[in-house]
């Protein structure tokens, strides 16, 4: 039984079409890196996962959840769904350390002093321990996303969705935000993840999902895909960013 | 101008303490009913968007006069009896309201959208985020503008002059038309308006920059 499971998805904002006729299943600690040009529909595809971006057509499933039905609570579906965005959202007026507690606190009501050991764990887990009583303005990037992480693994989510990961980082912070991210897909996650990080995708998935215009062209494991892609389009993509 | 006060200060302390009284009725209720209307604003409602604006609309675009003496003449006659001062206060928070709403509007609207998106993606309702990261974060954006709503609020209340209010104005008007020393009698007014009005001026400046 796939953890996400998109059947026929379509996605229209007004007449432009952003998802074609998507079927795609994510198994239970599997971890799927899409790729594809800018605008190819990456980002609307993540975003429908945990409701962000409603559907057009089509079902998606979430952890046994229809996301497609209007009476699901989307706010029980996030609570198993955590969300790593390209600009952090950390929340700007909350330390380090609330950044963390806040959502646990007020969702999952966990008593305050587990709340705080927990999130201290986190912290210190991405490597941010000393910087509980900052606020997110005084963080480097690096930083922050990997406060992120941490923020949202506190909720113990099911998922972890990435959306373009270390895309608005200085490149000597990449590394450090990628290395978080291989530890916890190596501690069973499920995870999607949109990235341009090709090394990432090499070492950490178990299959590249390729868009490009709203479809997914290629859907193979991460191994074959890289020996050799099997559409011109991905193969051209791909010469284009390892070049690089 | 020191001789008014000693002759007639028993009434301008009375309407002194009106006019302070009446405005920190106003304050306090048009704060909470203008940020009400703001966040129906933002929600994503179109029934509640249609409410906000109605509200706002009407209430900013009518005179202050109007609407006070709707309160102080037509309520009392059709539907409940109040007196001159509440009339006036119940007029002077709907109208001060209304530029609240859309000062607060501004602010949420001036919060980085990534805000909100973070926060539902984390698991907060809409007014979980609303609360604890959007609406902290837009008031201080709207310190200022909210400072100059409330010293407008303050000078406003003279309203109440014109419905029986027993406010610091009418309470003006009643000397000098007593006494006709209106030099020093509308001065001495002026003088016990700053009274209110300055502090209030600066001690939004200390929160603007406490803030920082």
């Amino acid at each position: 039984m796939p953890i996400i499971e998109f059947k026929d998805v379509e996605k229209y904002y007004g007449k432009f079409h952003a998802l074609k006729r998507i079927n795609l299943k994510v198994e239970k600690g599997e971890v799927v890196v899409v790729i594809g040009p800018s605008g190819s529909g990456k980002s609307t595809l993540i975003r429908t996962i945990n409701g962000l971006e409603d559907i057009s057509s089509g079902q998606l499933l979430v952890n046994n959840r229809d996301l497609s039905d209007k009476d699901t609570d989307l706010n029980k579906i996030r609570k198993d769904v955590g969300m790593v965005f390209q600009h952090f959202n950390l929340y700007d007026n909350k330390t380090v350390l609330e950044n963390i507690m806040l959502a646990p606190r007020l969702v999952l009501k966990r008593p305050e002093q587990e709340n705080k050991e927990i999130a201290l764990r986190l912290l210190d887990s991405v490597g941010v321990a000393d910087k509980t009583e900052s606020y997110p303005k005084q963080l480097s990037g690096g930083q922050k996303q990997r406060v992120a992480i941490a923020r949202s693994l506190a909720m113990k989510p099911k998922v972890l969705l990435f959306d373009e990961p270390t895309s608005a980082l200085d490149p000597e912070m990449i590394d450090d935000v990628l290395n978080v991210m291989k530890k916890i897909a190596k501690e069973g996650m499920t995870m999607v993840v949109v990235t341009h990080e090709m090394g990432f995708a090499q070492e950490v998935a178990d299959r590249v999902v390729f868009m490009d215009n709203g479809e997914i062209l290629e859907n193979d494991r991460a191994d074959e895909f890289f020996k050799a892609p099997k559409e011109v389009r991905a193969q051209q993509f791909l010469s284009k960013i390892i070049k690089h | 101008m020191i001789s008014v006060f000693q002759q007639h200060g028993q009434e301008l302390l009375v309407g002194f303490g009106n006019t302070l009284l009446c405005s920190v009725i106003a304050l306090f209720f048009s704060l909470i009913i203008g940020s009400t209307f703001a966040i129906f604003e933002a929600v994503p409602s179109r029934f509640l968007h249609i409410i906000g604006r109605v509200y706002i609309e009407v209430f900013r675009n009518i005179p202050l006069l109007v609407i006070g003496m709707f309160f102080y003449a037509v309520v009392p006659q059709y539907i409940v009896s109040i007196d001159g001062f509440t009339a006036g206060t119940i007029g002077l928070t709907l109208y001060t309201s209304a530029f609240i709403a859309e000062t607060v509007r501004a602010g949420i609207q001036a919060v980085d959208e990534g805000q909100m998106e973070g926060a539902r993606a984390n698991g907060l309702t809409f007014m979980q985020a609303m609360r604890h990261i959007i609406l902290p974060q837009a008031f201080r954006y709207v310190i200022p503008p909210l400072g100059n709503q409330f010293i407008n609020m303050v000078k406003n209340s003279s309203v109440l002059a014109f419905v029986a209010g027993f406010d610091l104005m009418y309470q003006g008007d009643m000397i000098a038309s007593t006494t006709f020393d209106t030099f020093n009698t509308y001065i001495a007014v002026g003088i016990l308006y700053l009274v209110i009005t300055l502090p209030l001026s600066y001690y939004m400046r200390y929160l603007e920059k406490k803030m920082d």
